[in-house]
């Protein structure tokens, strides 16, 4: 995904610089939006591939491939850099590309900062996967590292993760600052809040989520590097110290960055549905404030991920009311997207198949984090793979579902290129069957009464165990023609048009194909 | 090495091992055998069929359109949008379902943490990787391990009915009186869970869980730890006999007598054929894990005891190792959690078992000067 052909850098004053320095020196939006997405793509491989080795060892029962201890790296660290290296990357590297075009800006606010943010990346994940290396292993805690699991009883590379963890949120948060200041000071005159696209709202609100929160992460982090080589005890029973006290502060991060993975792709997939219903939205106002509402309940519902660990029962009421709610608002969403679909004059491209998918299964997703928020069932769910199939249901139709459609939607864009529309189809309907084969029986595992993060399991676990890993590598190798499409789609293909979707809207597609080094050096007029 | 022929020969037998015959094709939560687990169950099902009639409502409208208003079809788009009644039902309406199953879960919830009234009380300590029972009002208690031989789970034996849900005595309760679960661990957090029952709770280091259950019908049941608690997470499982009351009561008193006679057998005369002999069983239910029931241990994190210089070095420092345990490294303190003549028959069996020939008995009033005298 080069992101700018040096073709076109001869109409302007100046264009990048030549060679390696180009990308390491760069402060264009779009040069830094690439690198993002060719990070997040690198290590979505990489999580996946670790992914492959905990389905292999899951295939059948008993242990043939790995020891215990190595499978619970394994789960950690494809949990630790499918969350941070590859789903929240690719949405910063959405943002970078897209924000400013789409609200008629030359560039991102604060472009040095933005190039920092993303080296801090690569020296991030560089730590993190050395520990892999290390003596002792690395992280073999689960994704959540509750305490004292991580702390007392951590292998001795735990601090080289935090330090990871640290320089990770650094990277976020300078993300989030940026689009902030693009989005509130750089609009086109006339582009009034009400009037952004929807992409950039759910970006705007997803930004104030991770200020929000990353410090928190970095909070309960120290406290950890403080367990572990300062003789604190903050989550230390034996010294006075408190294990919950670390779930709670975790969660209070880990519930909004929920949504942090989740809301861009909502923004993505309203723009093109409408595209390809050639339809208006339904209701962008009430689009807007669904994911306003969404955003403020997420902090107030983190206990829902702790209901067993022995919170008060006024507590339980309270979470499982408010986890309830959200239902209304995501419910919001969904209603509108089918209403927009509703009497539109609809064809199914590559990015429409995903969106369409997207809303059918994260909707799936959806139901079965109703029946979790109910406490009293959640019993009988909690940490079984009824749970592993809920998130992966949101999270892969989900968010990564969001990414595939909306790189779909804007390859042409990027590149001045079309994809190949067969071969992207095929990708599709691949990721599909092989995602829902993967994750699917996984509902079953769980409520039959399979715990998650284990490498072994009983007997009545073997069938639906195999399936699954059969749909796991399916999927898992279907992504390599995902890159094959795009690395062809940036070489070359049929020419795309300034606008290549026939229903799109928004000024990114006033712009030509590919667009210039410096998005709008004159800012258009919204009306 | 001796890892990797194991795991060579496990890849090739991986194929031919009869696991097919016994897997099962469940789908569901189990309703269970206790007033809770059924309320759960139905709970469950009442939300699973709303969440039903909503899919199909808005899936089936969502591919009405799919199929109807395509381009292809020569289908021309319609221009309405935003329609305030349409947006403030579609608000409604949900929070009303949302509300309807809010009032069963909350009635459930209650019933759930009412810990009053209780028949028994019984203490459940999580460890890494087993769970101890105390039976607090009758002041005996033992651990529960995991039965299954590791030849199973390394494929080179085949593998039983209930594998990795079977140990070596069981949580034994009586039917039909409610049982108070005190539930803590020893180090990490650990989480209990028997899905027949409906109760899952987990067990946190420094804190005392309440649970309760009443069950309903005699038989066994099973289930394993449910929160991640390192390697051993998935060997740790959970089995409830429950049993007759007239049965529970003579089991009690067995279970009384025994730890009675337990007492006394750190006075007795030990030979050392009886040392080995106790200290053979108990090293493979409470040490083989790591160790290997060869005592190749698996390098680095689990050192080979076979000619190990701990294993045939002094008596002392072996002893140090066992009742302390090792800082910063899995190796755990027992000496709280076996008696001294468990400790005893395990050192001496390690010091002279395989080539570990030392000729060293170690016998429990040993044990206990050694706890003793490295106490003050």
């Amino acid at each position: 995904m080069s992101a700018v052909i040096d073709t076109h850098t001869e109409d302007h004053h100046h264009g990048p610089a030549k060679g390696i320095m180009r990308w390491i020196l760069t402060t264009n939006h779009k040069d830094i939006g690439t690198m993002y997405l060719v990070f997040s793509f690198t290590m979505f491989l990489l999580g996946g591939t670790m992914a492959m080795v905990i389905r292999a060892e899951l295939f059948q029962p008993g242990l043939q491939l790995v020891v215990p201890a190595f499978f619970n790296q394994m789960t950690t660290m494809h949990g630790l850099i499918m969350v941070f290296g590859a789903v929240m990357p690719a949405f910063v590297g959405l943002a970078n590309w897209m924000i400013p075009m789409m609200v008629g800006a030359p560039d991102m606010a604060l472009p040095r900062m933005n190039n920092w943010s993303f080296w801090l990346l690569p020296a991030a994940f560089t730590m993190l996967l050395s520990t892999l290396f290390m003596k002792g292993g690395a992280p073999n805690f689960g994704w959540t590292f509750y305490a004292p699991l991580s702390t007392t009883y951590g292998p001795p590379s735990t601090t080289y993760f935090i330090f990871a963890i640290h320089m990770m949120g650094i990277s976020s948060i300078m993300g989030a600052i940026n689009v902030i200041a693009t989005i509130l000071n750089l609009r086109a005159p006339g582009m009034t809040l009400m009037k952004m696209p929807l992409f950039v709202w759910t970006w705007l609100i997803t930004a104030f989520l991770l200020i929000a929160v990353m410090p928190v992460l970095a909070g309960v982090v120290t406290m950890m590097l403080m367990d572990i080589n300062f003789g604190t005890s903050f989550f230390n029973a034996a010294g006075g110290g408190d294990p919950v006290m670390f779930q709670h502060v975790f969660w209070f991060f880990g519930h909004p960055e929920v949504y942090i993975m989740i809301l861009p792709a909502f923004g993505a997939v309203s723009h093109i549905i409408p595209a390809f219903a050639r339809k208006r939205l339904f209701g962008y106002a009430s689009m807007v404030y669904a994911v306003g509402a969404i955003a403020m309940l997420s902090f107030v519902v983190w206990a829902h991920h702790m209901f067993t660990v022995g919170i008060p029962v006024a507590g339980e009421l309270f979470f499982m009311y408010a986890t309830m709610l959200i239902a209304v608002p995501t419910g919001v969403k969904v209603f509108n997207w089918v209403a927009t679909m509703f009497r539109g004059s609809m064809t199914f491209e590559a990015p429409m198949l995903f969106a369409v998918a997207f809303v059918i299964l994260f909707t799936i997703g959806g139901f079965s984090g109703l029946m979790l928020a109910i406490a009293p069932a959640d019993f009988q769910y909690q940490d079984t793979y009824f749970v592993v199939a809920h998130f992966h249901y949101v999270l892969v139709p989900g968010a990564i579902f969001g990414i595939f459609a909306s790189a779909y939607f804007w390859l042409p864009k990027w590149t001045g290129h079309m994809y190949d529309e067969t071969l992207a189809k095929t990708h599709f309907w691949l990721s599909f069957i092989g995602m829902n084969l993967a994750f699917f029986p996984m509902h079953f595992l769980g409520l039959a009464g399979m715990p998650r993060r284990i490498p072994d399991y009983a007997l009545q676990f073997a069938d639906f165990n195999m399936i699954s890993s059969i749909g796991a590598f399916m999927f898992g190798a279907t992504q390599l023609l995902f890159l094959f499409i795009v690395i062809k789609c940036v070489r070359g293909g049929e020419k795309a048009p300034a606008k290549p979707w026939e229903g799109a809207e928004g000024l990114e597609w006033t712009l030509p194909s590919p667009p210039p080094y410096h998005s709008f050096t004159t800012p258009p007029e919204v009306k | 090495m001796h890892v990797h022929v194991k795991r060579a020969m496990s890849l090739s037998g991986a194929g031919l091992m009869p696991t097919q015959a016994l897997a099962d094709w469940t789908i569901n939560m189990p309703p269970g055998v206790t007033g809770t687990s059924n309320e759960i169950f139905n709970l469950h099902m009442t939300i699973f069929w709303i969440c039903v009639v909503i899919g199909i409502v808005v899936f089936g409208v969502m591919f009405w359109s799919i199929f109807a208003h395509r381009k292809s079809r020569g289908h021309k788009p319609a221009h309405f949008h935003e329609h305030t009644f349409v947006e403030i039902l579609w608000t409604i309406v949900p929070l009303i379902i949302l509300v309807v199953m809010a009032i069963p879960a909350t009635a459930t919830l209650i019933d759930m943490y009412d810990t009053a009234k209780s028949d028994i009380n019984i203490k459940v300590t999580g460890y890494q990787w087993k769970w101890r029972y105390d039976y607090v009002d009758e002041k005996f208690g033992y651990f529960s391990n995991l039965s299954t031989p590791q030849e199973q789970i390394d494929n080179l034996a085949p593998k039983g009915e209930h594998y990795l849900r079977e140990v070596d005595q069981p949580l034994v309760v009586p039917v039909g009186k409610k049982i108070r679960l005190l539930l803590t661990a020893n180090d990490v957090i650990h989480s209990w869970w028997v899905p027949e029952f409906g109760l899952k709770k987990d067990a946190i280091p420094g804190f005392v869980n309440e649970a309760w259950t009443r069950v309903d019908k005699p038989g066994i049941y099973r289930g394993q730890c449910t929160e991640l608690c390192g390697q051993g997470h998935a060997f740790m499982p959970v089995v409830v006999k429950a049993v007759p009351e007239a049965d529970y009561n003579t089991w009690v008193a067995e279970q009384k007598a025994a730890a009675e006679k337990e007492r006394e057998l750190t006075s007795k005369d030990w030979t050392m054929d009886e040392l080995m002999a106790r200290g053979k069983k108990k090293y493979e239910t409470t040490c083989a894990a790591c160790h290997q029931v060869d005592g190749g241990g698996m390098p680095p994190t689990f050192p080979a005891l076979n000619g190990s210089k701990v294993a045939t070095g002094p008596v002392d420092g072996h002893l140090h190792r066992v009742v302390y345990g090792v800082q910063g490294t899995a190796m755990q303190a027992f000496g709280k959690q076996l008696s001294e003549v468990d400790i005893a028959a395990i050192v001496t069996y390690e010091r002279n078992a395989w080539g570990n020939k030392t000729g060293d008995m170690v016998t429990p009033k040993q044990v206990l000067d050694y706890k003793k005298q490295s106490s003050k």
